[in-house]
């Protein structure tokens, strides 16, 4: 029914130096569907942020193959998009021009693209700003930028790593609650790397915990509420949500 | 506006408002204290007038030269040859740097050269530049340039590779490759560095000039002060160091006033 959009298959990678080989990832093989929102936590340092690069192709696995629609990454000519830790707008540029950046490099610059970028920057509340500089921004509204940069290139998979962790607690529930809904309304499928478990089971439909370095898949465990209005917020709010936080809280070994 | 301020904002910046004037007013105190102490002995007779000149004597022997038309020709000899050498040191640090970005190895080969290079004394290149370029105005600019390139290539170097990773990264993930990451990243965070590599490099450039001109010179600020020493024209000697002055001052100013144009654009 539902079509795989990713594909990881026997994924190992190690990083390597004068000291020595550390292994970082270890026989990693999972699917992705279109439109599914999939979290993946481990203890930190386990290789998470590894994992996005690899699926983002900057970096080479050492053995095993990442399919995109069936096909190898490299043949593969789906957009996908990349939300770093923090949203390194650019101070030198406008909101606007930090915006265009990757339809910039892209050369996608048309009429089409450019009327998309100001219809994303005015439908998320960001059209009064696209001349200011970044540092007149809240940490959330740049937060909207650096999205709405990414889906501005129109990518069918979106890789998040760690993207709220440098905001602050309160910011951080909103901006989440937030970036969930965007990426559920433009139906994006999404990867996010956390170590915040709350959340990862307020946002996501799946969720793969990782084992300590060299990480290898511990268990998957679906996220299923029930609820009228599944925002990341309404789920904080339900019984269920402390029972999925003490399964994957056990799950990454803090019961021994 | 002002109406606004509460009177504890007022205060402040009044206080900040005298702070200012107390030191320009000081500072221009001791340049007129210096020039009249100057003027006063030299008249007197405690300072010798003939070895250590006088204000009054330096701005007639100006006047006097100025109306030969002799100084003018000096003053922008030494300038044109100062912003030329200038000019150049900065786009060959660029185009240098950015080679030494391009290719890794290539850095760390020249990198023990390049140390060198920079520490060696300039001055002692001078001699060996008239050998090899001729007392002319070319030797002068290469002198000029020889003080200040090593040092803005390692400096400039040195800002390149200090720009955050994660901003270089955020190119690749939006498929950007190095010529992306350098004309997007690197070149316009470097901007600040190129700007303070230009105010040192306007007084180093001027000191390698008046060197060149020095040792090889017909025209030009340096010769006139060097020449004069020669026949013992305190005069003309003094006059030309006041003018190095102004032209340091006035090439310095040039180059704020680029600073804050660009502080305002970035």
């Amino acid at each position: 029914m539902s079509n795989t959009i990713l594909e990881l298959k026997n994924i190992h990678f190690a990083y390597h130096n004068m000291e020595g080989e550390t292994p970082a990832l270890n026989n990693i093989s999972f699917m992705m569907n279109e439109g599914e929102f999939v979290a993946i936590v481990g203890p930190s340092g386990c290789g998470k942020s590894t994992l996005l690069s690899i699926i983002s192709g900057l970096l080479m696995p050492e053995s095993g193959s990442v399919l995109i629609k069936g096909k190898e990454l490299k043949n593969s000519t789906t957009n996908i998009g990349y939300m770093l830790q923090h949203d390194q707008l650019f101070e030198w540029r406008t909101i606007y021009h930090n915006v265009i950046l990757g339809l910039e490099i892209q050369h996608m610059l048309s009429t089409k693209t450019v009327t998309k970028a100001h219809e994303l920057l005015e439908t998320y509340g960001l059209k009064q700003f696209e001349s200011a500089k970044p540092s007149e921004l809240s940490g959330g509204m740049r937060q909207r930028a650096a999205l709405v940069r990414t889906l501005v290139l129109e990518p069918e998979i979106l890789l998040l790593d760690e993207p709220f962790s440098a905001l602050d607690y309160q910011t951080r529930l909103l901006v989440g609650d937030d970036i969930g809904q965007i990426i559920k309304k433009e139906k994006k499928s999404a990867l996010l790397v956390t170590h915040d478990l709350s959340e990862a089971i307020s946002l996501a439909d799946r969720i793969i915990i990782l084992t300590e370095r060299p990480a290898m898949i511990k268990k998957i465990v679906p996220i299923q509420f029930d609820l009228t209005q599944d925002t990341p917020l309404n789920r904080r709010n339900t019984e269920h949500f402390k029972d999925y936080f003490n399964l994957i809280w056990k799950e990454l070994g803090n019961d021994e | 506006m002002m109406n606004n301020l509460s009177k504890e904002q007022k205060k402040f910046l009044e206080s900040k408002k005298k702070h200012k004037r107390v030191v320009s007013i000081s500072q221009f105190l001791i340049l007129c204290c210096f020039l009249f102490l100057w003027e006063y002995t030299a008249n007197i007779g405690i300072l010798d007038s003939f070895i250590f000149s006088s204000p009054s004597r330096i701005s007639l022997c100006f006047l006097e030269l100025l109306s030969e038309g002799v100084i003018t020709e000096h003053i922008l000899v030494t300038l044109f040859e100062t912003i030329i050498s200038f000019l150049l040191v900065i786009l060959i640090s660029i185009v240098f740097t950015i080679l030494l970005w391009l290719s890794p190895k290539l850095s760390e080969v020249l990198d023990p050269y390049l140390v060198v290079l920079n520490s060696l004394p300039k001055s002692a290149l001078a001699p060996l530049l008239i050998v090899w370029l001729g007392a002319n105005e070319k030797t002068i600019i290469v002198a000029g340039m020889s003080v200040a390139i090593f040092g803005s290539i390692l400096s400039l170097y040195t800002s390149f590779s200090i720009v955050d990773p994660e901003k270089i990264k955020l190119i690749y993930t939006l498929q950007g490759n190095r010529f992306h990451v350098l004309t997007k990243v690197i070149l316009p965070c470097s901007i600040p560095a190129i700007i303070n590599i230009m105010k040192v490099n306007i007084g180093l450039c001027l000191v390698g000039v008046v060197i060149g001109e020095f040792l090889a010179a017909k025209r030009g600020l340096g010769y006139l002060i060097i020449y004069s020493s020669q026949v013992f024209k305190m005069n003309w000697l003094l006059l030309g160091i006041v003018l190095l002055c102004i032209m340091a001052i006035f090439l310095y100013t040039l180059i704020n006033l680029l600073d804050r144009w660009c502080k305002k654009r970035f």
